[in-house]
């Protein structure tokens, strides 16, 4: 082998960090330079990949199977937030690999964009995958959802051992149908709280809910309660507190300890993966916490009708002021015909103090028609911010964002507070 | 389901006694309800309650019975999968919807739906579904995604703005004019610079957005025109639309 490309790879990240800021291009670099790169460094890990992808919830999970792991003792490789594609995985390669391109881990846990994944698998099989969900989300992006759900097979067809499943997701169940050598292992709701995940069929026009599925689950979410939640593990059901906030996170719990469950195969410690999952920290923009003039601000990232109608449900508004900031860079989605399937009536009785973003008008235009009181609208999310924490003095504070004006509302907030700033 | 995006009660009594009740059918919401359909029947239904009308919001979906008395019909895109299921239904109302249609019943029609509306619909790998040719117009499905914002030019509507995402490609009959001049996007196909399709009182585009809330004057022609039909006479008044602007203003600037 040669250790050329891994060397000027290292190099080129190197001189990336001097300047400032993070970026894919060493990963360009090492991919041209020696396209089997990443499926060496990956190939010989003795648990192998865990693929994490799906429409909703990729970031969150992907750091909760990471914890759990690590809680049992393993060495993960992750990816960072913002380098779920194929080349972002190979430059967050380069800093850990050796000279000689090996890897010193057990196992890789990696969140891949759903169309990325696709090239990803077809580079590195997973040993490992899990299927959160096929939402609607970015739509001009991947055409339809059922599109995606085609995406997500050939992820869950390159997989060689065990596929993880939402068994209440109907489009990501159905995928069991297709795997032939992998096994399947599935995720779940108790029928309690189906109404709360609706899948897509049931965001608009389907009545009442479904109901709850007859597969077999390995990890079944039975109850939640407020920060609290029990989970059903081989017919024992466990009573935990979280740190993360937000429903959507506990299922996504699941999710993780499913997929946990199934890399550490018999040798899991039952015990210290609900001690993880406790100790989880949410990921970035996912319901984190930040002190701004000695009160509680909260980032919540949307990005998608169901994402901000979870983001909604699970926050409280009462008391809090709020902001919403939407942007339509193409991170974000460039339609913004997404906003009209969220319902913002909760958000009747309080107002928003400050609505932001490239596309503030069409928000305010939608929040209008729920007849929901806007104090004032600034696109310009360095002025709106100052105003929005000058007049919220003394309120806790949320702020509701999509990818790209969360991190320009995090740029604004590190110059307050502290604040991980994501470039 | 109780947390659902829905168009809040079903049916709402007129705040003013003088005014009557108009009934807005949407078709298939189950199937054909992708990229925020609803807001257009949000904007019919609040326009109509700000101005003191009553508003009933019905739903066809396949199987039902084909409801009495409709004021306005609303249809909209679903996805490949969601066509197939209507399809059958679709076909048996054909000639009620043709009857309307006709007679002027104020129609506002999008993307998946304005394409079954027309002759035919060839997919690209030759498949052949029929339309139901209430609107003279074939759609072929093309290899290529027309996907990005649309600036589009009527001289009934003025500017026109929302947002494409399509592979079918229509082309129109002779007869049948088109709703607005493309100035930014595709629209109805890759070539002829020209979108959606205008005919009696129906409104046929591809324009989501959703349509309705960024272009108002198509909103109160549906509503304008129904009411005339009911009532005889329509009251414009009490909707301040300063936001519209904005937004429109906002979204014409922004690239494809």
């Amino acid at each position: 082998m040669n250790p050329l490309p891994v060397l000027v790879g290292k190099a080129v990240r190197i001189a990336f960090r001097l300047r400032g800021g993070g970026s894919a291009l060493p990963g360009l670099v090492v991919e041209r330079l020696d396209p089997r790169f990443m499926g060496r460094a990956l190939s010989t890990l003795p648990h192998g990949v865990v693929v994490v992808s799906g429409t909703n919830g990729k970031t969150t999970t992907t750091k909760m199977v990471v914890e759990l792991l690590e809680g049992q003792g393993l060495k993960v490789f992750t990816n960072r937030t913002g380098s779920n594609f194929t080349r972002g995985v190979a430059a967050a390669l380069l800093g850990d690999v050796d000279w000689r391109g090996r890897l010193d881990a057990d196992v890789a846990v990696l969140e891949l964009d759903e169309a990325h994944a696709v090239h990803f698998v077809k580079l590195v099989p997973p040993r490992y995958s899990l299927l959160l969900n096929v939402l609607r989300d970015q739509l001009d992006r991947f055409g339809e959802i059922d599109a995606t759900t085609r995406l997500l097979e050939r992820i869950a067809l390159a997989t060689t051992g065990t596929v993880v499943l939402n068994r209440e997701d109907p489009r990501v169940a159905g995928l069991a149908t297709s795997v032939t050598t992998a096994q399947v292992s599935y995720f779940g709701l108790d029928a309690s709280l189906r109404s709360t995940f609706p899948n897509d069929d049931e965001l608009r026009g389907a009545e009442g809910v479904a109901p709850a599925s007859a597969l077999p689950a390995d990890v079944v979410l039975r109850s939640v309660d407020g920060n609290a939640a029990s989970f059903e593990v081989e017919g024992t059901t466990t009573h935990t507190d979280l740190r993360l906030r937000g429903v959507y996170n506990i299922f996504n719990a699941a999710a993780a300890l499913a997929a946990a469950r199934a890399v550490l195969g018999g040798t899991a410690d039952t015990g210290r993966l609900f001690s993880s999952l406790a100790a989880v920290e949410p990921a970035f923009g996912r319901g984190e916490s930040l002190v701004v003039d000695g009160q509680a601000l909260e980032l919540v990232l949307v990005k998608n009708p169901s994402g901000f109608r979870l983001g909604l449900k699970s926050f409280d508004p009462a008391g809090c002021a709020t902001m919403i900031a939407i942007n339509d860079n193409y991170a974000d989605g460039r339609d913004m015909s997404w906003l009209w399937d969220v319902d913002f009536d909760s958000l009747g009785l309080g107002g928003v103090d400050m609505v932001s973003g490239v596309r503030a008008y069409d928000m305010a235009l939608r929040l209008k028609y729920d007849d929901v009181r806007v104090t004032a609208v600034e696109p310009d999310i360095t002025d709106a911010l100052k105003q929005f924490v000058l007049g919220s003095e003394g309120r806790p504070k949320r702020i509701f964002c999509t990818y790209t004006a969360m991190l320009a509302v995090r740029r604004e907030l590190s110059k307050i507070t502290k604040v991980e700033v994501v470039s | 389901m109780s947390d659902a995006p829905s168009a809040g009660a079903l049916s709402e009594a007129p705040a003013d006694p003088s005014k009557g009740t108009l009934r807005i059918l949407q078709l298939y919401p189950r199937e054909m309800n992708i990229y925020g359909d609803y807001g257009n029947v949000l904007v019919l239904k609040r326009r109509l309650a700000w101005r003191g009308y009553g508003v009933e919001i019905l739903e066809h979906n396949a199987g039902d019975g084909f409801p009495d008395d409709v004021d306005i019909i609303i249809g909209g895109g679903g996805q490949d999968s969601g066509q197939v299921v209507i399809q059958d239904d679709l076909q048996a109302i054909a000639p009620t919807l043709r009857g309307l249609a006709e007679d002027g019943t104020p129609m506002l029609l999008i993307c998946g739906l304005y394409q079954l509306f027309g002759n035919v619909f060839r997919t690209h790998d030759g498949t052949v579904i029929p339309g139901i040719g209430v609107l003279d117009l074939e759609t072929r499905g093309g290899t290529e995604r027309l996907i990005g914002n649309v600036v589009a030019t009527s001289e009934e509507f003025g500017e026109i703005h929302g947002y494409e995402n399509h592979s079918g490609q229509t082309f129109l009959g002779d007869g049948l004019k088109p709703l607005a001049t493309v100035v930014k996007g595709a629209g109805n196909n890759a070539q002829e610079k020209h979108e959606g399709a205008r005919y009696r009182n129906i409104v046929a585009s591809y324009l989501h957005g959703s349509l309705l809330p960024k272009n108002p004057a198509i909103a109160d022609f549906l509503l304008r025109t129904a009411a005339e039909r009911k009532f005889g006479t329509f009251d414009a008044g009490g909707v301040d639309d300063s936001l519209a602007d904005l937004a429109r203003q906002h979204a014409g600037a922004r690239p494809r």
